[in-house]
């Protein structure tokens, strides 16, 4: 039953996030130098008295796997460390933060979708014409292209030169706008506050056009090679010789089809935006959890750090594990 | 001579014939695709630049003349051909900076690409022959190691590991190994129920000797096409990294840093942070052009995305 297979494979990530807890807790332990120190983060400015009371507090006077122990049980429940530099705990920095980055995660997504998929099919239905072989130009030119060199670029045409676009942030100085999610453009749609819908979605276009490019650029390849495939098989030829018109053959029976390869590649791909995000975000300044990571980085906060890592991963994690899942209504003839 | 000696000197020089057919082959092949051919060239340019660095430039790209801060490139009103790309915020040369950047790039992508290949064909020949505990050990590890989206593993041991070449490299391979092995593993599976390596078994080849002469040279070459597409990546990965602080510390030239260290003069100078990141560009085109030519020459059908 589908039910059953879907929970078994839940149950088969388990292990794989506490893999990704131990390894990250093994990133804290490459830094050279005394633990107590990196943790606090004072680069030496901490009183030997300091020292004991924390050594014994992080559990570092035990052996390593006990240490382990603390540090994965410490997750399970939600506690992700404290940051010294910040005085936080960790998750409370990243729960602020998460809003701004999902927001922009989305945005992305949707960006590239929005490019992607008309220019995927197009390009499959008509092969080799113009139009196909300068998509393909261009999706090459996004997936050679650095993402925070395009950002920047984007910023000077569009945000120095023609004035278009803000260059940062997420909402321009003066306007209000009540916080419900958290998520600007969502919020300003909730409340009914156009200016606000208007100046968030401006200030979202840029970051995820940079964002969303290179994954559209995949995607949209993707997309394009297997609907060349499945646009040759038997069944669209059926379809075709029982007269329905090309668009139905095309959209109902081709792309549902061809959409199995492509959504695997879009929850891989996913990886890139959260990977690419803090990039994104310290190129325009966008206030999320990557330019936390970020500035952590600079700062020398590593409990932030290692929170942040493992954040992400799981998050990788979990959406692969839903595309997974979406596979298998896609292609009934897949069994998980 | 011992029989197994002349059986080997035999396959191998059967191997080198076959090999200069293939290679005459493959240069028709290259000449019927012009694009693929220019992109080729355009690597092999970049590669002579990082190699004759020293050569072919005139000015330091450590130490610039602070009086001849932000000139901009040649052809605008103000320019000096002197400095063609113009100059950065400590007066050095952009084109010099950018010509020995491409060391560091090329050196971070090749040796990265090639410890990952090494390690991971290794690792996965080995894991999908002998199958047991090593494959599952090691295809577990290889898992949880693809759980990480790539930047944020590699953000991540860097911000714990610090800056610096070989942790940079360290960090890129020990992420970029899991794609070789999951594909030498795939097709060392493939392989080895194959007749050619039963035949080999019963005449009495040792088990290292049959993966070495046998399977692997049958292998290579899809590793080799996923290697020049990875290259590329490894390339933009370096200077992502080194953009945000974590790869090549400046003074040395990269050009992700030198991206970075431009973009605060974006409004007077736009030149510092655009003409480095073109240079990344125009090298990652190119090797993504010649590397989907060779696996269009090699092979159409092979799956590799």
């Amino acid at each position: 039953m589908r039910a059953v297979k879907i929970l078994e494979r839940v149950l088969c990530t388990l292990p794989i996030m506490v893999g990704v807890a131990v390894i990250v807790f093994f990133f804290i332990r490459l830094t050279p130098g005394d633990p107590v120190d990196i943790m606090m983060g004072r680069g030496g400015a901490v009183s030997a008295a300091e020292i004991e009371q924390l050594r014994h507090q992080f559990h570092l006077d035990q052996p390593l796997h006990v240490q382990l122990w603390y540090f994965l049980r410490d997750a399970a429940r939600g506690n992700l460390g404290y940051s010294y530099i910040r005085n936080k705990p960790v998750v409370d920095l990243l729960v602020e933060r998460l809003p701004a980055t999902i927001e922009l995660t989305l945005g992305s997504l949707l960006v590239s979708l929005l490019i992607a998929t008309p220019i995927g099919i197009l390009s499959a239905v008509r092969q080799n014409s113009l139009l196909d072989r300068f998509s393909m130009a261009g999706a090459f030119l996004g997936i050679s292209m650095p993402g925070f060199w395009l950002g920047i670029i984007l910023i000077l045409f569009f945000a120095v030169h023609l004035q278009w676009l803000p260059a940062q942030s997420r909402l321009s100085y003066g306007l209000q706008l009540q916080e419900l999610t958290g998520m600007h453009v969502l919020d300003s749609l909730l409340t009914g506050n156009l200016p606000a819908l208007a100046d968030s979605v401006k200030h979202l276009l840029l970051p995820s056009i940079t964002l969303g490019a290179g994954v559209a650029a995949i995607v949209a390849r993707v997309l394009r090679s297997s609907m060349l495939e499945v646009l040759r098989s038997d069944y669209i030829k059926l379809a075709r010789s029982k007269g329905a018109t090309e668009w139905r053959v095309v959209i109902k029976h081709a792309l549902r089809n061809a959409l199995i390869p492509t959504v695997t590649v879009v929850g891989l791909q996913f990886g890139v935006l959260l990977g690419g995000n803090m990039i994104v975000e310290a190129v325009f300044s966008w206030p999320g959890l990557g330019r936390l990571v970020v500035d952590a980085i600079f700062n020398r906060d590593f409990p932030l750090i290692q929170g942040a890592v493992m954040i992400y991963a799981i998050t990788f994690v979990l959406v692969n594990l839903v595309v997974d899942v979406l596979y298998t209504y896609l292609n009934p003839q897949i069994t998980l | 001579m011992t029989a197994r000696a002349t059986y080997w000197g035999k396959a191998w020089r059967i191997r080198l014939r076959l090999w200069r057919r293939g290679f005459a082959e493959f240069g028709y092949a290259l000449w019927q695709r012009p694009v693929v051919l220019l992109g080729g060239i355009v690597v092999l340019a970049f590669l002579l630049a990082a190699l004759l660095a020293d050569q072919i430039t005139i000015h330091n790209p450590m130490r610039g003349s602070l009086l001849l801060r932000f000139e901009p490139p040649a052809w605008q009103a103000g320019g000096k051909w002197a400095y063609p790309l113009g100059t950065d915020d400590q007066g050095r040369d952009l084109l010099t900076r950018i010509i020995f950047g491409t060391r560091v790039s090329l050196a971070v992508g090749l040796l990265t690409v090639g410890i990952s290949v090494g390690v991971g064909t290794v690792l996965g020949a080995a894991a999908g022959y002998y199958r047991g505990w090593l494959d599952e050990l090691l295809s577990r590890f290889a898992d949880l190691l693809l759980a990480f989206p790539f930047l944020i593993f590699a953000i991540g041991v860097m911000a714990f590991l610090g800056p610096g070449f070989p942790n940079l490299v360290m960090a890129l391979a020990f992420k970029g190994w899991v794609e070789f092995f999951r594909l030498a593993r795939g097709e060392m599976l493939a392989e080895r129920a194959k007749e050619y390596v039963f035949a080999a078994r019963v005449a009495g080849q040792g088990d290292v000797a049959i993966i070495a002469s046998e399977i692997l040279p049958n292998i290579i070459q899809s590793i080799f096409v996923l290697g020049t597409l990875r290259l590329g990546y490894m390339i933009i990965m370096e200077a992502s990294l080194s953009f945000i602080g974590l790869g090549i510390q400046p003074p040395t030239p990269a050009w992700g840093s030198m991206v970075a260290s431009g973009r605060d003069y974006m409004l007077r100078a736009w030149w510092v942070a655009t003409f480095p990141g073109l240079a990344i560009l125009l090298l990652v085109m190119a090797i993504n052009v010649f590397g989907e030519g060779l696996r269009d020459i090699l092979d159409p059908r092979l799956k590799i995305e």
